[in-house]
């Protein structure tokens, strides 16, 4: 179980497809999996970003609904099967995110702990401005949620962003410590980024079996 | 005769630390019990009565918020999820409702009336087999009601009243659990096992249990007793604690 975490524009994406890639193209059983996915609660999460309808608590509960059906249909079975799953973001979003949005932190980790802990987290630090000037350049204007707009701290969604992100990615370092993510510096050249990655992956699946891929062992995954 | 709280409004567990702290005077009343157990008719009579007692009443049920309701419709329509995910599902339908119909009624006073309370989840969430503790964590943002009514039955009681009202339905019977081959065989076990659930929760809790095999009007009888007793309770209590602040201006 591989994730990777990191603020909107880190590059964490990009990065993941590209150890995607490598994976496979080496013959290893991967499968996919990316936060807010799962078909269960997009109506409701739609509605209630359309409408503004989402508190806090909402925001996170509908996430934790998502991720818990993610975990019963695309992260166990696979895992399970001894096959290598990549989570583009995990729980330590919700941890970050939701925490900066006012939820108690140990409420949220109780909601998040039937989830199994990582074997391999990558944190993508990037400062704030290098975000924001690669989501604008990609995209004309920020999203309302990712900008924070819903806690209120600014009008102008680009200052928005700025504070509100700002919270998260002082929970996200913090984290780092309390579960061990492993920082990557999300400033540098991506072939660079993705070398020190694939090193790590490496190192993680020095003991990997592909026979297990068959289904002849269980999962190694503890929990969390 | 029941004693009933009088302690200020509390949180169950860590509550929404981002809520800012106003007063909340009015009052949660929460009715539990199981499936068929006669629960909405006990309200539909229970709402003219406090409004001509000079009370404003909100109503509010279980999966009914806006938010979500659609989407818990669909998700059983499908019988795809697991306990976990369904506990999640009720526990976001709840946290909308309390936020955006019980705390603002609360705030303008009236008397939030609740068909069901988050000891329904945790309820049926231990007999469908999810870790307990898990379930109350996440419930640890809901607010603690003021007084929580239980309509008790057995469930040999509960039958008869069922195939009579609406008939046995593929949840209610927990036929989602596979306890039986058939129907009727399913309905009596799960519904026994909540019905203990519940009973248990209600010495935990402090429910004010009154017996649901009483007919309609006494048993409207009974929870009207326990509401005007807890009501005028909390009168007295809000008039001590206005006394007090006066008194305590004056010598200022």
């Amino acid at each position: 179980m591989i994730c990777v975490e990191g603020i909107d524009g880190s590059g964490k994406s990009t990065q993941l497809l590209l150890l995607e890639r490598w994976l496979r193209s080496r013959g290893y059983p991967v499968h996919f999996t990316e936060w807010n996915s799962s078909r269960l609660v997009r109506r409701s999460m739609q509605r209630g970003k359309k409408k503004n309808l989402l508190t806090p608590t909402t925001f996170s509960l509908l996430h934790a609904v998502d991720f818990a059906d993610r975990l019963t249909y695309q992260i166990l079975p696979p895992l399970k099967a001894g096959m290598i799953v990549l989570a583009d973001r995990y729980v330590y979003t919700a941890f970050a995110r939701d925490v900066a949005r006012g939820v108690h932190p140990d409420w949220v980790r109780a909601v998040y702990s039937p989830a199994l802990r990582p074997d391999l987290t990558l944190y993508f630090r990037v400062p704030i401005d290098i975000s924001l000037e690669r989501l604008l350049s990609g995209r004309a204007k920020l999203k309302y949620h990712e900008a924070g707009m819903d806690v209120g701290l600014s009008a102008d969604p680009v200052e928005s962003f700025r504070i509100f992100q700002s919270r998260v990615l002082e929970i996200y370092d913090q984290l780092t410590l309390e579960f061990g993510m492993r920082p990557i510096d999300a400033t540098a050249e991506i072939p660079d980024q993705q070398r020190v990655i694939r090193t790590m992956v490496q190192e993680i699946l020095r003991n990997y079996d592909r026979n297990r891929a068959n289904g002849k062992n269980g999962v190694t995954s503890h929990s969390c | 005769m029941a004693s009933h709280p009088t302690h200020a409004k509390s949180w169950y567990g860590h509550g929404m630390p981002y809520l800012t702290k106003k007063r909340l005077p009015g009052h949660l009343i929460a009715i539990e019990g199981t499936d068929g157990v006669g629960r909405s008719a006990q309200i539909e009579l229970l709402r003219p009565w406090l409004e001509l007692e000079g009370y404003a009443v909100s109503n509010t049920g279980w999966t009914r918020s806006p938010l979500l309701s659609e989407t818990i419709n669909e998700a059983k329509a499908g019988h795809r999820l697991t306990v976990t995910t369904f506990s999640l599902l009720y526990a976001a339908d709840f946290a909308d409702r309390l936020e955006h119909e019980i705390l603002p009624a609360l705030q303008a006073g009236f008397i939030v009336i609740a068909d069901r309370y988050m000891y329904t989840a945790f309820a049926r969430n231990s007999v469908m087999g999810a870790d307990p503790n898990w379930t109350r964590e996440v419930f640890g943002m809901a607010l603690v009601p003021d007084l929580v009514l239980y309509l008790d039955i057995d469930v040999e009681s509960l039958i008869p009243r069922v195939i009579m009202g609406k008939g046995m339905d593929y949840w209610e019977s927990g036929m989602h659990l596979a306890l039986g081959i058939d129907l009727f065989d399913s309905f009596e076990r799960y519904q026994g096992r909540l019905i203990d659930e519940y009973r248990r929760l209600s010495g935990e809790f402090g429910f004010v249990s009154v017996d649901a095999r009483l007919p309609i009007e006494e048993l409207q009888g009974e929870l009207r007793k326990h509401i005007a007793e807890y009501l005028s309770g909390a009168n007295d209590r809000s008039r001590r604690d206005s006394a007090d602040s006066r008194a305590s201006t004056r010598k200022e």
